[in-house]
C-alpha cells in the first residue's frame, strides 16, 4: 500500500512556500506599494522626507504634453510591433505546417530569438542598422540620407519595432504551430473533399481553430510591448527615446524621468496609471474579443 | 458513369509497401464493402481513391477518367470519417452546407438545399447547434448530410459507425443502405465488422496483409471462401479447422482418418491439406455413431437463441453451434458428425481453396470418419 506523509502542524506547509512568499513580497508587492506611496507623495531627490500631494503628481503628469506623446508612442509600437510579430509567425508557421508536419528541427530554431536578451539583440540591429557603417549603410551611398533613424523619428519607430516583432516572432512561431498542428488532419482533409483548396481550407478551418491561441498571443505581445522588459531594453539600446521622443515609450520614460530627471514621483505616478492602464486593456480583451473565439 | 476502376494499384509509405497491387472493378451504383482486420491497408485504399493520399503505382480511374492526379475536389467523391470529423467552429447547417459555400452556390439555394439534407438526415430541429453539442448519431449523422448534399457520384466511407453503440450501429447501417437506394451512387464502404460488411454489401472485398483475398457476393464470399484466411474472417464462431493430410480416398490427421470422397482428392494426393468445417454444419450424434469423430465437451455458450458446443477432439478444439436446446455438461462424449456438403479443403502451404475452379456441384465433398 501506498503511503503518505501527512503534516499535521500547518508551521512546516508555511516554512516551505516562505521562499517563495518572500521572493513575490520583495519583488512584486513591496515595489508596487512603494510606487503608489511615492504617486501620492513628493519625493526629495537628495532624500530628506516625503511631502503628501494627494493627486497633484497625476495631474502634473495628464497636463504634460511630452505624457501624451509618449502614450501615442506607446499605442503605435505595441499595435505595430504586435501586428507584425503575429502575422510573420503566422504565415511562417501556415508554411512549415504544410510543408514540414512533425519537423521538429524548426521549432528550436524559430524559437531562439526570443531567448536572446533584448539589449543583445539590439546591439546587433544596431550593427547591422547603423545609417554609416551598418549592413544597411550601402543605401544612404545610393541615396544619401534616405536612412537616418537617428535624426528620422518615423525611421527610428520602424526600428525598435522591427527589432521587438523579430524577438518575439520565434515565440509567436511556436504556439502557433502547436495549435496548428493540434487540429485533427481529419478536419482538413474533410474540407479538401468539400472541395476546398489549400488557401480555402486556411481561411476556413485552420485560422478560425487558431484563434484561442491567436487571442493569447494577442493579449501576451500587447502586454509585453506596453510594459515588458524588452521594449525597454530595445528602446534603451538602439535610441534612447529619441529622436526628439519619437520613440519615448510609456516603459522608458518612467525610467528616463525616474533615475535620468530624478523625478521619482513623477514616475511612481506614471507607473501606475501604465499598471492600470494595461489592466484596463486585458480586461477588455477578455471582455470583448474572447467572446468572438472559438473554443473547442 | 462512376464505376471505379482500381488497376494494380499499390501504396508504399518510405521504403515500407502497405498496400500491394490491388486490381478492383466497381459497378456503377454498387454499394461495395471493403472487410479486412486492423492494419490491412482498407483506409488507405479509400484515401488513394478519395485523393487523400498519393498511389505509388498504378491506376484508379473513376467513370473513365484516370484521377491519379486529380485533386480529391476534381474527383467528385463525398467522404464520411470515422470520427466524423465535423467542423466545431460551425453549426449543423454550416458544416453541411460548407462544400455549397464552397463550390459558390447563391445563399437561397444553398439554404434550401440544406434543410433538405437535413430532413433526410432527420436534422431538421438540430441546425443552428455545433457539433459539440450533438450525440454520437447525430454527428454521425451531420457527417452524412455533408456527404450527400453535394450529391456526389461516389461515396467513401471509413468506418463510419464503429465509434457508435450497437443499437445505434443497426438503425444507421439501415439508414445507410436506404440512403444508398435513393440515391444510387457508387459507394465503398471500408469496415472491420463482418456483420456489418455482410449486411450492407452488394459486393464484399476481403483484405489481408494489403492484398484483396476475395471478391464476391457476401453469400458466395461465406460459402464459397476463397482462402483460408477468409473462412477464418468471416463466420463467429470462427470456422474449424483440421490440419492433416489428403490421400487419394480420405484425409488423415493426428493418427486419424476421414474417409471422403471428394472429385480432386487424387489430384491432392500426399499434401498437406487443411480442412474447414463451419460450427453450424456440423451435427452432434452419439460418440458410438458411425462416421462420426469422438470429441469431449468442453464447454456450452449460450446465446439465447442458440448455443455454441465447445468441444475438443483430442485436444483440436472445435466448436458447434445447436438450434436446439441441450443438456450437454462439460466432460460428455459426443460424436462430431460433418456434412459432406460444407466441407472446404484448403491447401496446407498456400491457404488457398482447392478445387476452386470446378463448380460448386462437382466440389462438394461426401464424407465418412472411419
Ligand atoms: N501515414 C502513414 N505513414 C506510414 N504508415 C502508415 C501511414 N498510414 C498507414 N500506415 C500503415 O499502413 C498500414 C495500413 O493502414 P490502414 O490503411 O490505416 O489500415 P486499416 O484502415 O485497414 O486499419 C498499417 O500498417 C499502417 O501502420
Ligand atoms: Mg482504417
Amino acid at each position: 500500500m501506498e503511503k503518505r506523509a501527512v503534516f499535521r502542524a500547518g508551521s512546516l506547509a508555511y516554512l516551505l512556500i516562505l521562499p517563495q512568499l518572500l521572493l513575490v513580497f520583495v519583488f512584486f508587492y513591496w515595489p508596487t506599494g512603494a510606487a503608489l506611496y511615492w504617486a501620492f507623495t513628493l519625493e526629495m531627490p537628495w532624500g530628506g522626507g516625503n511631502q503628501w500631494v494627494g493627486l497633484e503628481n497625476f495631474s502634473a503628469v495628464l497636463n504634460d504634453a511630452k505624457y501624451w506623446s509618449s502614450v501615442a508612442a506607446s499605442c503605435v509600437f505595441a499595435f505595430a510591433a504586435t501586428a507584425l510579430a503575429l502575422a510573420q509567425a503566422l504565415v511562417l508557421a501556415l508554411f512549415v505546417d504544410r510543408q514540414l508536419r512533425g519537423s521538429k528541427s524548426f521549432r528550436s530554431f524559430y524559437v531562439w530569438p526570443y531567448a536572446v536578451a533584448a539589449p543583445a539583440v539590439s546591439l546587433a540591429f544596431r550593427f547591422i542598422f547603423a545609417p554609416e557603417t551598418g549592413l544597411v549603410a550601402f543605401v544612404n551611398q545610393w541615396w544619401p540620407g534616405l536612412w537616418n533613424p537617428s535624426i528620422n523619428g518615423a525611421q527610428a519607430m520602424t526600428l525598435v519595432v522591427l527589432c521587438f516583432a523579430w524577438k518575439w516572432i520565434g515565440y509567436n512561431f511556436i504556439f502557433l504551430l502547436a495549435a496548428l498542428q493540434s487540429i485533427p488532419r481529419a478536419l482538413t482533409e474533410a474540407s479538401a473533399m468539400d472541395g476546398a483548396g489549400p488557401l480555402r481550407r486556411m481561411l476556413d478551418i485552420q485560422l478560425p481553430l487558431l484563434t484561442p491561441t491567436f487571442f493569447f498571443l494577442l493579449v501576451i505581445n500587447l502586454t509585453e510591448s506596453f510594459v515588458g522588459a524588452d521594449s525597454f531594453g530595445i528602446v534603451d539600446i538602439l535610441t534612447e527615446g529619441g529622436p526628439a521622443n519619437a520613440t519615448n515609450l510609456l516603459v522608458y520614460k518612467i525610467y528616463s524621468d525616474g533615475f535620468k530627471g530624478l523625478d521619482y514621483s513623477g514616475a511612481a505616478a506614471q507607473s501606475i496609471i501604465l499598471m492600470l492602464l494595461v489592466m484596463v486593456l486585458t480586461f477588455i480583451q477578455f471582455r470583448w474579443v474572447e467572446r468572438r473565439v472559438h473554443y473547442k | 458513369m462512376s464505376s471505379i476502376s482500381i488497376r494494380n494499384v499499390r501504396k508504399a509509405y518510405g521504403k515500407r509497401e502497405v498496400v500491394h497491387g490491388v486490381d478492383l472493378e466497381f459497378a456503377d451504383g454498387a454499394f461495395v464493402v471493403i472487410l479486412g482486420p486492423s492494419g490491412c491497408g482498407k483506409s488507405t485504399l479509400l484515401r488513394m481513391i478519395a485523393g487523400l493520399e498519393e498511389i505509388t503505382a498504378g491506376e484508379i480511374r473513376i467513370g473513365d477518367k484516370v484521377v491519379n492526379r486529380l485533386e480529391p475536389r476534381e474527383r467528385g467523391c463525398a467522404m464520411v470519417f470515422q470520427n466524423y470529423a465535423l467542423y466545431p467552429h460551425m453549426s449543423v447547417a454550416g458544416n453541411i452546407g460548407y462544400a455549397l459555400r464552397v463550390a459558390g452556390v447563391p445563399k437561397a439555394e444553398r439554404e434550401r438545399r440544406v434543410a433538405e439534407v437535413a430532413r433526410v438526415v432527420g436534422l431538421e430541429n438540430y441546425l443552428s447547434r455545433r457539433p459539440g453539442e450533438l450525440s454520437g448519431g447525430q454527428r454521425q449523422r451531420v457527417a452524412m448530410g455533408r456527404a450527400i448534399v453535394r450529391e456526389p457520384k461516389v461515396f467513401l466511407f471509413d468506418e463510419p459507425l464503429s465509434n457508435l453503440d450497437a443499437k445505434l450501429r443497426v438503425q444507421m447501417r439501415a439508414e445507410i443502405r436506404r440512403l444508398h437506394k435513393r440515391l444510387a451512387a457508387t459507394s465503398v464502404f471500408v469496415t472491420h465488422d463482418q456483420v456489418e460488411a455482410m449486411t450492407l454489401a452488394d459486393t464484399l472485398v476481403v483484405m489481408n496483409g494489403g492484398r484483396v483475398e476475395q471478391v464476391g457476393a457476401p453469400a458466395e464470399v461465406y460459402h464459397r471462401p476463397r482462402t483460408r484466411f477468409v473462412g477464418a474472417f468471416i463466420g463467429a464462431p470462427a470456422m474449424n479447422f483440421i490440419d492433416g493430410t489428403m490421400a487419394a480416398d480420405s484425409f488423415t490427421f493426428d493418427g486419424r482418418r476421414v474417409a471422403v470422397e471428394w472429385p480432386f482428392a487424387r489430384a491432392h494426393a500426399g499434401r498437406p491439406v487443411a480442412l474447414g468445417v463451419r460450427p453450424e454444419q456440423v451435427e452432434l450424434v452419439a460418440a458410438d455413431s458411425p462416421g462420426a469423430l469422438p470429441a469431449t465437451v468442453d464447454f456450452v455458450e449460450e446465446l439465447g437463441a442458440g448455443r455454441v458446443v465447445y468441444t475438443d477432439i483430442d485436444g483440436l478444439p472445435f466448436a458447434v453451434t445447436l438450434s436446439e436446446e441441450t443438456d450437454l455438461a462439460p466432460g460428455e462424449r459426443v460424436g462430431l458428425k460433418l456434412l459432406p456438403q460444407s466441407l472446404h479443403f484448403f491447401d496446407g502451404e498456400t491457404g488457398l481453396r482447392l478445387g476452386l475452379a470446378e463448380s460448386v456441384e462437382t466440389s462438394r465433398a461426401a464424407v465418412a470418419a472411419a
